[in-house]
C-alpha cells in the first residue's frame, strides 16, 4: 500500500465520481452523501502520508522525488510518455491543501446546489483528480494532461452553477487559461526535443529533463522561459495577467470559488517553482529577468491592494486580494534564495486557507440573502456573532497577524526579499497596510454598526455543518502561525535543492552539476549515461 | 528557580482567561468572568513579583539578562535554512519563543501587571452595567498576554507578536461599542496607522537581521557593542530610524499620533490600561531595548530627540483647548510620551523609563477616575457639562487632584522627579547644543500644568453647569473603582521617590537598577552624550535653578487655569477664544491634521472632483483594471471575434461560394443549352450518330 | 465472265447497310425501323462470311452465327418494348416517341 499511496490518493476522487454516475439524479440526498463520503475518504487517505513523509523529510533520493511510483516512459513509450507519480516537500504540502480544501469545498455546497446536483459533484470530484495529478505528476506528458482536465470542470462549474455573468466569466477563463496553457505545451515539446538531441532518448519524465535543460543557450532558453512564464502568470494570476480572476471568482459558486482560489491558482506558483526555476537557471538569476519578476510581483501586491479597497462587492474584494497575497508568493519565488522560496511555498499555503476561509465567509452570506453588494449588509455581528468572530479570525490571518499563518509566510517572503535587495522588501511592506486597511473596512460595513437592512434581521448564525466547514481551516491557521517548525522542516530540502540548482547553473552554459542535495551526506547519485532514461533508485528509507 | 524557569507561564495566565472567555464566556455568570479573568490578571502579577525578585538574586546587581527558550517558533530548528547576511556570510534563519528578563523588562513587568491588575479590578465596577462583558474581559486578557509577550519577548520576531497582538486588541477595545459608527472607524484608524509604524519595524528588524545575522536582543547587543561598527554606521541608522517610525506608531508620535485621541471612544478603563500606561509605552520599551543600536546612530538618536520634542508640545497645544475630558487626557499621553521618547533620543534612557514608570501610574489614575467622573455624570463626558463635582464625588477629586500635581511636575509627587530628569537631560546633553530642545519641554512643562489644571478646576470647581436629572444622579464609584484609584495615588506620590537624583540627596535606585541594560563597553568609541555620569558640584546649581524654573512653570500654569475657570460658570469663556481667536480655532480642530491626511493619505475626502490618498489611488486602479487591463481582454476577443466574422464570410461566400458552388453552377449554366439538344426522338439519335460515323470516315480517308 | 471476288461480296452488304440506314432514319412505322435494323445486321453478316472466305477460316462465319442469335434477341426484346409502348400510346409512329427529353 504503501508504495501505491499516491495512486490512491489520487484516484480516491475519481473512483467517487464513477460512482456517483450510477446513481439516479433525482436522489439529491444519496448523491450528497456519496460525494462528501468519498471527498472525506479522500482527506483521510491522504492523511497516512503525513507521518509517512515526515518521518522521510531529510531523506536524499537521487531524484529527489519521494514516493515513486511507475518509471519514466512505461505509459506511452513510443514517444516517451509515463506514468510516474512522485512528491517532495513542496507538493506535499500543496497535496495534503489539496485534499482538505476538496472536502471543504464539497461539505460546504450541500445546501448551495439544487439544480443538476448530479453533475456537479461528478464534475468536482474530476476537479480533484485533477489537481492532485498536477501536483503528483512527475512526467510532463501525465501532468499536462491533469492540467487541462482541471479546465473542464473548473468551466463547466462556472458556467452551469454561477452567477448572472456565468457564461462570460467562464468562457474568458477556459480560454485566457488555454491559451497559457498552450504556449506551455510549445515550452515543453522544445524541452522534449532537445532532450533527445542531447541524450538521444525521447523522454517527457521531469527527473530527466532537469538534468538536459539548463544546458540550452540562453538566447533560446529565454523564449522557452517566456512562454512557460505566460502560462503560469496567467494561473497566478500575476499583473497584468489577472483580469480572469475577478470575474471567475465572482461569478463562481462558493465551493468553486474556494478551489479556484485555494488550489488552481497555486498551480500557478507550483510550476514556476517545479519548472521555470530548475529548467532555467540562468534565465531566471539573469538580473533584467528577476527585476521583471519582482517588478509584476511587487506591482501586483500594491495594486491588486488598492483595487481591492475600492470594491463594492464582497466576493471580487477578496478576489482582488488573491492577486495581491499571491504577488507576495511570486515575490517570494523570484528572490530565488531559500527564505524567499519558503515563505512562497508557505504563504501559497497560508494562502489556500486564509482566502478558502474568505469565500467560504462570503458564500455564507450569500447563501443567506443572495446578494454580495457591501451596501447591502451592515450590522451582521448583532445577527450572527459566532460568523462574525470566525470572520474576524481569518481576516486576521489573512492580513498577517502574528500567531496566525499570514504571519510566517509574509515574514519569510519579506526576509528573503529583504536579503536579496532590500528595495523589494520596502516597496513590499506597505502592502501588509494596505491588507489591513480593505479588511478591516469591509468589516466594519458588514459586520459593524446596527442592522440597517430590515432584510438582514432574521439571518440565522452558522449551522453546524457550515461551523465544520471552517474548523480544519482555523486550526491549521492557528497551527502554522503557532508552531511552524514542522513545515519549515518539510521544505528546507526542496528548496535547498532547487537554491542550488540555480546556483550552480547561474552563469550561462556553465555545466550542469549532479543534483547536490544541502548538508546531510548526499547519496551516491544515478550517473547520467545517453541510454539510460532515468531509474526509480529510492534512498534507504523510502518507500520499496 | 521555579518562576524564572517558568517565566513563560506569566503571559500565559491571562492567554486561558481569554480562551476561557473565547469558548465559554456566553454561559458563564459575571461572577465567574471576574473569577477567571481578573484572577488571571491578579495570579500574574503575584507570578511576576516572585519572578523579579528571583531574578534580582539570580542577577546580584549585574543586571545580567535571564534568558529562557521555549521552543523554535520560525525556522526550521537546523542550520539549513539560512539566508546571505550583508557582508555575505550565511547566517540561521531563526526566531525563538523565547523569553528574556533584565531589569528593564523586570520594570515593565511590574507595572504592567500592578496598573493592568488594578484596572481590571476597576472594570469590575466600571462595566457591570455595560453589554458584552464577558467579550470585555476577552479581550482585555488577550490585550495582557500581548503585552507581557512584548515585554518579556527575546526577540525581535517574538516582541513583534506582542506588539501587533497589542495593535489587534487596541483594535476590538476601541471599538467595543461597535454599534457606533465613530468607535469602529477610530478602531480602524488605530489599527490601520499601527499597521503603518509595523511596515516600519518590520523593515528595521529585518535590517537588524541581515546586518548582524540574528532577531536576539543578547546577540545584537554583544554585536553592537563589540566596538565592531562605527558610530553613526549608515546600516544600523536606517535600521534605528525603521524601528523608530515602529514606535511612533505604537507610541502616537508625530505623525502617527491621529489614532490616539479617536481611540478614547473605547471604554474608559481600556484607555487607562492601553493608552496612558502600556500599550503606548511599548514604542518606548522597544527604544530602550534597542538603545545598543541607537547609540551606533546619532542622527537617529537626534531624530528620535526632536520629534519627541515636537510631538511634546504639539499635543499640548490641542490639549488647551479640548473639551471632552477623556480627549484632553488622550493629548496629554501623546504629550507625554513625547517627554520619554525626547528622554531616549537624548541618550538619558533611564531617565525615559522612569518617565514612563511614574506615568503609568499618575495617567492610569487620571484616566480612571475620570471614568469615575463620567460614571457619575451618567455618560457625561463634556467639560462644559460639569463642574462643582468636589464635594459629591470626594474620593474621585481626591486622587485626580493628586494625579494632576503630579503630572504637572510638582515635587515631591512622582512627575517631578521624572519630568525633570528628563529636562535636565536634555539640557546637558550633547556639547551644549541641546538647551532649544529643553525650552521645548520646558514650554510643554507649562502647558501641561495649564490644560490639567483648567481639566480639574472645570470639571470640580465652578458653577454646576450639567442638567438637573443628571444632577440629582451624582455618587461616588463603588469600591471596585475608587480602590484602585487611591492606590495609584499612593503610587503616583511615592514611585518618584525611586528615582531621586544625586543632585537633591537620592541614590537614584531606579537609575542604578537600569544602569547595566544601558551601559556601553564600547572600547574606542565614546558616545558624545554620556548622560549617567554623576554631576559634578558645578552642575549641581544648574540642575537646580532648571528644577526651580519647571517647578515655577507648573504652578504659573497652574495659576492661571485657577484665574480662568475656577469660578466657570455656564457660558464661561476660553482664554484663547478670547485673545486669538484664529488660534482658538486651528487649536481646536487639532490643526486641521485629521483633515489634511483625509485629504492626502486615505482619500475619504475628496479635493473637487479629484479623490487622492490610498483610496483615490484604489479607484484609479480599479478603474485602470476594469476599462484599461480588462477592456484590452475583452478588446481581443473583440477582435477575435471580428476575425472569425471575417473567416465565417470568406469561408461562406469566398471558399464554399466560389470553390465549391462555383463548378456547380458553371456545370448548370452549361447544361441549359446542352439540353436543347435532347428531343427524345430515337431516329434523330440515329442520324447524329450515323453523321459522326460519316465525318470520321471522311476525316481518314482525307488523312 | 468478270471473277466473283471478294469485293462484290462488300459492295452487296454495303449497298444493303445503307438501305439498311436510311429505313432506320427516315421510316415512320417502328416495326419497318425494326426491319431495317435485321437488314442491317445481315450486311454485317454479309461481310463478315466474305472475309472468312478471303481469309479462309472460320472466323467470320463463327461471329456471324453469333450475330444472326443476337439479331434474334435483339428483335425479340425490341417488338416486346413495342407491344408494351403500344399498349400505352395506341401508336407506333416513330416521331411520337420522344418521351425522353428534357
Amino acid at each position: 500500500m504503501q508504495s501505491h499511496i499516491l495512486s490512491i490518493i489520487l484516484f480516491t476522487p475519481l473512483v467517487g465520481a464513477l460512482v456517483l454516475l450510477f446513481v439516479p439524479k433525482e436522489n439529491k440526498g444519496a448523491i450528497r452523501w456519496i460525494a462528501n463520503i468519498f471527498s472525506l475518504g479522500g482527506f483521510l487517505i491522504s492523511l497516512p502520508l503525513v507521518p509517512m513523509f515526515w518521518a522521510q523529510r531529510f531523506e536524499v533520493t537521487p531524484t529527489h522525488f519521494k514516493f515513486l511510483e511507475g518509471t519514466p516512459n512505461n505509459w506511452i513509450p513510443s514517444i516517451g510518455a509515463g506514468y510516474n507519480l512522485g512528491i517532495d516537500g513542496i507538493s506535499f504540502l500543496l497535496i495534503m491543501l489539496t485534499t482538505l480544501l476538496g472536502w471543504i469545498s464539497i461539505l460546504s455546497s450541500w445546501t448551495a446546489i439544487e439544480i443538476r446536483v448530479k453533475e456537479y459533484y461528478v464534475w468536482f470530484l474530476v476537479l480533484q483528480t485533477g489537481m492532485l495529478g498536477v501536483f503528483m505528476a512527475l512526467d510532463f506528458f501525465l501532468f499536462f494532461v491533469f492540467w487541462e482536465a482541471m479546465l473542464v470542470p473548473m468551466y463547466l462549474l462556472i458556467g452551469i452553477w454561477g452567477g448572472p455573468r456565468k457564461l462570460y466569466a467562464a468562457i474568458k477563463f477556459f480560454l485566457y487559461t488555454l491559451l497559457g496553457s498552450v504556449l506551455m505545451l510549445l515550452g515543453i515539446l522544445f524541452l522534449y526535443f532537445h532532450h533527445h538531441t542531447v541524450t538521444g532518448v525521447f523522454t517527457f519524465s521531469i527527473p530527466e529533463l532537469y538534468k538536459t535543460a539548463p544546458l540550452i543557450p540562453f538566447h533560446t532558453a529565454i523564449w522557452l522561459f517566456v512562454a512557460f512564464f505566460i502560462g503560469f502568470a496567467i494561473k497566478v494570476p500575476m499583473f497584468p495577467f489577472h483580469t480572469w480572476l475577478p470575474d471567475a471568482h465572482v461569478e463562481a459558486p462558493t465551493a468553486g470559488s474556494v478551489i479556484l482560489a485555494g488550489v488552481l491558482l497555486k498551480m500557478g506558483t507550483y510550476g514556476f517553482v517545479r519548472f521555470s526555476l530548475p529548467f532555467f537557471p540562468a534565465v531566471v538569476s539573469h538580473p533584467r529577468v528577476q527585476s521583471w519578476m519582482i517588478g509584476l510581483s511587487l506591482v501586483g501586491i500594491i495594486y491588486g491592494a488598492l483595487v481591492s479597497l475600492m470594491q463594492k462587492d464582497m466576493k471580487k474584494l477578496v478576489a482582488y486580494s488573491s492577486v495581491s497575497h499571491l504577488g507576495f508568493c511570486t515575490l517570494g519565488i523570484f528572490t530565488l534564495n531559500s527564505m524567499g522560496l519558503t515563505g512562497s511555498v508557505l504563504q501559497q499555503i497560508n494562502h489556500g486557507i486564509s482566502t478558502g476561509a474568505l469565500f467560504l465567509i462570503v458564500g455564507i452570506l450569500y447563501e443567506r440573502r443572495h446578494t454580495r453588494e457591501i451596501a447591502e449588509y451592515g450590522g451582521i455581528s448583532n445577527v450572527m456573532p459566532l460568523y462574525a468572530t470566525i470572520t474576524m479570525i481569518m481576516f486576521l490571518s489573512s492580513m498577517g497577524l502574528p500567531l496566525l499563518n499570514g504571519f510566517v509566510g509574509e515574514f519569510t517572503i519579506l526576509q528573503g526579499a529583504f536579503t536579496a535587495n532590500w528595495k523589494w522588501a520596502a516597496w513590499a511592506a506597505p502592502g501588509v497596510v494596505l491588507a489591513a486597511a480593505y479588511l478591516l473596512w469591509l468589516y466594519q460595513r458588514v459586520f459593524f454598526g446596527t442592522v440597517t437592512n430590515p432584510k438582514n434581521e432574521k439571518l440565522h448564525d452558522l449551522t453546524p455543518r457550515e461551523i465544520l466547514t471552517f474548523v480544519p481551516l482555523i486550526i491549521m491557521a492557528l497551527w502554522i502561525g503557532v508552531y511552524p517548525k514542522p513545515f519549515f522542516q518539510i521544505l528546507e530540502q526542496p528548496v535547498n535543492q532547487i537554491v542550488q540548482t540555480i546556483h550552480d547553473n547561474s552563469n550561462a552554459n556553465a555545466p550542469v552539476n549532479a543534483q547536490v542535495a544541502p548538508a546531510p551526506a548526499p547519496q551516491a547519485l544515478a550517473v547520467v549515461g545517453p541510454k539510460v532514461v532515468g531509474t526509480n533508485v529510492a534512498g534507504p528509507k523510502a518507500s520499496n | 528557580m521555579f518562576f524564572l524557569n517558568h517565566i513563560w507561564l506569566i503571559p500565559l495566565f491571562p492567554a486561558f482567561g481569554a480562551a476561557m472567555m473565547f469558548f465559554f464566556g456566553r454561559r458563564l455568570q459575571k461572577a465567574t468572568v471576574n473569577a477567571v479573568c481578573v484572577g488571571a490578571v491578579v495570579f500574574a502579577f503575584l507570578f511576576a513579583c516572585f519572578t523579579v525578585v528571583e531574578y534580582t538574586h539570580f542577577a546580584h546587581g549585574t543586571g545580567h539578562p535571564f534568558e529562557k527558550i521555549v521552543y523554535t517558533w520560525l525556522g526550521s530548528g537546523d542550520a539549513h535554512l539560512s539566508f546571505l547576511k550583508k557582508d555575505g556570510t550565511t547566517a540561521q534563519f531563526n526566531a525563538d519563543a523565547g523569553f528574556l528578563l533584565d531589569p528593564l523588562s523586570s520594570i515593565w513587568l511590574l507595572f504592567v501587571t500592578g496598573v493592568g491588575m488594578l484596572i481590571h479590578i476597576y472594570s469590575v465596577g466600571y462595566m457591570a452595567h455595560e453589554g458584552g462583558y464577558y467579550r470585555f474581559f476577552g479581550y482585555m486578557n488577550l490585550f495582557m498576554f500581548s503585552m507581557l509577550t512584548l515585554i518579556l519577548a527575546n526577540n525581535y520576531m517574538l516582541l513583534f507578536v506582542g506588539w501587533e497582538g497589542v495593535g489587534l486588541c487596541s483594535y476590538l477595545l476601541i471599538g467595543f461599542y461597535f454599534h457606533r459608527k465613530s468607535a469602529s472607524d477610530a478602531a480602524n484608524k488605530a489599527f490601520i496607522v499601527n499597521r503603518i509604524g509595523d511596515a516600519g519595524f518590520i523593515l528595521g528588524a529585518l535590517t537588524l537581521s541581515w546586518y548582524l545575522g540574528s532577531f536576539r536582543f543578547t546577540d545584537i547587543n554583544t554585536l553592537a557593542r563589540s566596538g565592531h561598527f562605527a558610530i553613526g554606521d549608515p546600516v544600523l541608522t536606517a535600521a534605528a530610524l525603521l524601528l523608530f517610525v515602529g514606535a511612533c506608531g505604537k507610541s502616537a508620535q508625530l505623525p502617527l499620533y491621529v489614532w490616539l485621541p479617536d481611540a478614547m471612544e473605547g471604554p474608559t478603563p481600556v484607555s487607562a490600561l492601553i493608552h496612558a500606561a502600556t500599550m503606548v509605552t511599548a514604542g518606548v520599551y522597544m527604544v530602550a531595548r534597542s538603545n545598543a543600536v541607537f547609540v551606533l546612530a546619532p542622527t537617529a538618536m537626534k531624530t528620535v530627540a526632536i520629534i519627541g520634542a515636537l510631538t511634546a508640545v504639539f499635543a499640548a497645544s490641542i490639549g488647551l483647548v479640548q473639551n471632552d475630558i477623556k480627549r484632553v487626557l488622550a493629548y496629554s499621553t501623546v504629550s507625554q510620551l513625547g517627554y520619554m521618547f525626547l528622554a531616549l533620543g537624548v541618550g538619558a534612557f533611564a531617565a525615559g523609563v522612569f518617565h514612563v514608570f511614574t506615568h503609568a501610574f499618575f495617567k492610569a489614575l487620571l484616566f480612571l477616575g475620570s471614568g469615575s467622573v463620567i460614571h457619575a455624570m451618567s455618560g457625561e463626558q463634556d467639560m462644559r457639562n460639569m463642574g462643582n463635582l468636589r464635594g459629591r464625588i470626594p474620593t474621585t477629586f481626591k486622587t485626580m487632584f493628586i494625579a494632576t500635581l503630579a503630572i504637572a511636575g510638582i515635587p515631591p509627587l512622582a512627575g517631578f522627579f521624572s519630568k525633570d530628569e528628563i529636562l535636565w537631560q536634555a539640557w546637558r546633553s550633547a556639547d551644549g547644543g541641546f538647551p532649544y530642545l529643553w525650552l521645548i519641554g520646558f514650554g510643554t512643562a507649562l502647558m501641561t500644568a495649564f490644560y490639567m489644571a483648567r481639566l480639574i478646576f472645570l470639571t470640580f470647581y465652578g458653577q454646576p453647569r450639567m442638567s438637573h436629572e443628571v444632577e440629582h444622579h451624582i455618587h461616588e464609584s463603588p469600591k471596585s473603582m475608587t480602590g484602585p484609584l487611591v492606590v495609584l495615588a499612593i503610587c503616583s506620590v511615592c514611585a518618584g521617590w525611586l528615582g531621586v537624583p544625586a543632585s537633591l540627596g537620592g541614590t537614584n535606585a531606579f537609575g542604578k537598577f537600569l544602569e547595566p541594560v544601558f551601559a556601553r563597553e564600547v572600547a574606542a568609541s565614546v558616545a558624545p552624550a554620556e548622560p549617567q555620569e554623576p554631576a559634578g558640584e558645578e552642575h549641581r546649581g544648574l540642575e537646580w535653578t532648571l528644577m526651580l524654573l519647571s517647578v515655577g512653570a507648573a504652578v504659573v500654569g497652574g495659576g492661571w487655569a485657577y484665574g480662568h475657570y475656577a469660578n466657570a460658570g455656564k457660558d464661561y469663556p476660553e482664554p484663547i477664544a478670547v485673545k486669538a481667536p484664529p488660534l482658538y480655532t486651528v487649536l481646536y480642530n487639532k490643526w486641521f491634521v485629521d483633515e489634511a491626511y483625509d485629504y492626502a493619505f486615505t482619500g475619504r475626502r475628496k479635493i473637487g472632483k479629484i479623490r487622492l490618498g490610498a483610496m483615490g489611488a484604489g479607484e484609479a486602479s480599479s478603474w485602470f483594471d476594469a476599462k484599461i487591463i480588462d477592456g484590452a481582454v475583452n478588446d481581443v476577443g473583440w477582435v477575435t471575434r471580428a476575425v472569425a466574422t471575417l473567416s465565417t464570410w470568406w469561408d461562406k461566400w469566398i471558399i464554399d461560394g466560389v470553390g465549391v458552388n462555383g463548378p456547380a453552377i458553371l456545370a448548370r449554366m452549361i447544361s441549359y443549352p446542352a439540353r436543347l439538344f435532347e428531343w427524345g426522338l430515337v431516329q434523330w439519335y440515329a442520324l447524329v450518330m450515323v453523321a459522326g460515323l460519316l465525318g470520321f470516315g471522311v476525316y481518314y480517308v482525307w488523312k | 465472265m468478270v471473277p466473283i471476288t471478294t469485293l462484290h461480296y462488300l459492295v452487296v452488304a454495303a449497298a444493303l447497310f445503307v438501305l439498311g440506314v436510311i429505313g432506320v432514319l427516315t421510316r415512320r412505322n417502328v416495326v419497318i425501323v425494326l426491319m431495317s435494323i435485321e437488314l442491317i445486321l445481315n450486311a454485317v453478316n454479309l461481310n463478315l462470311v466474305a472475309f472468312s472466305r478471303m481469309w479462309g477460316n472460320l472466323h467470320g462465319q463463327l461471329f456471324a452465327i453469333f450475330i444472326v442469335v443476337d439479331a434474334a434477341a435483339e428483335a425479340a426484346v425490341g417488338l416486346g418494348i413495342l407491344i408494351a409502348f403500344f399498349r400505352n400510346r395506341e401508336t407506333i409512329n416513330v416521331d411520337e416517341i420522344d418521351l425522353l427529353k428534357w
